[in-house]
């Protein structure tokens, strides 16, 4: 993690010292979101070219976001999608939702609309019965952010 | 959350078809990020869990946290390969649960 951070400021005293003031303006960041991804996949290595994720490119409404995740999978009972996260780096907490699916559910789909407080990027995570890890990360720029009043 | 769910889901089906479902619950998810007009945090207040059964065997769920919208909305399919009933709960911060029921003629 570098002295210069989003939330970091630089002061130069008399005595040359660099003091490191932090402001915290309530948001996550992409190191908290990257803590909360690792949450998921235990620091293994994640397969990407497996989860299809539909959201705007630009998002007039930080409030509401449509979300459409597929992820590739034959969902047999030997063989499905059990969890899905998804987490965003421009929100106050990392995490947004998580599915959890079942061989009953016949495709790993699911949809729904989702709050970003600002442009940032949108991780989904997949993990199989069979131990695979899925990711895949989209970025959405947000014209007005969706978490304050 | 008194307010009923709205629920789409097929009334028929073949059996082995995979069906779509989607569900529309009213609530204001407050995010407990928002402060009132005298600057004094409103608390949180979501749904923070939506599941669904068929016959008893949960096909589906959801752990909500704060970024999901208001009036929280999921789509989600099923594959069905019996008669039955679909079975839906929505559950909020207070541990207050709201369900609703949907059968389904398979053949």
């Amino acid at each position: 993690m570098s002295l210069l951070t989003r939330r970091g400021a630089l002061t130069l005293g008399a005595g040359m010292t660099l003091t490191l003031v932090a402001v915290d303006d309530g948001m996550a960041t992409p190191a908290d979101a990257d803590a909360e991804i690792a949450k998921f996949t235990g620091g293994k290595a994640t397969e990407s070219g497996k989860i299809s994720i539909d959201l705007p490119e630009i998002a007039e409404n930080g409030n509401t976001v449509p979300l459409a995740i597929k992820v590739d999978s034959p969902m047999t009972a030997d063989d499905y999608v059990s969890e899905i996260r998804v987490i965003g780096d421009a929100n106050p907490n990392p995490g947004i939702v998580r599915f959890h699916l079942t061989p009953m559910s016949g495709r790993a789909e699911a949809a729904t609309r989702i709050r970003l407080g600002g442009t940032g990027t949108v991780t989904v995570l997949a993990k199989t019965s069979t131990g695979k890890l899925y990711a895949e990360r989209k970025v959405v720029k947000v014209t007005v952010g969706g978490c304050g009043g | 959350m008194a307010e009923k769910p709205r629920l789409r889901v097929p009334s028929e089906a073949k059996k082995g078809d995979i069906i779509q479902i989607k569900t529309l619950m009213s609530h204001v998810m407050e995010t407990g990020f928002r402060k009132d007009d005298a600057g004094k945090p409103i608390p949180r207040e979501i749904i923070n869990s939506f599941v669904c059964t068929f016959n008893g065997h949960e096909v589906f769920r959801a752990d909500l946290e704060p970024a999901i919208s208001a009036n929280p909305y999921f789509e989600f399919t099923a594959k069905v390969m019996e008669s039955g009933t679909f079975a839906f709960a929505w559950v909020d911060d207070n541990g207050t649960v709201t369900t609703a029921e949907q059968g389904i003629t398979v053949s």
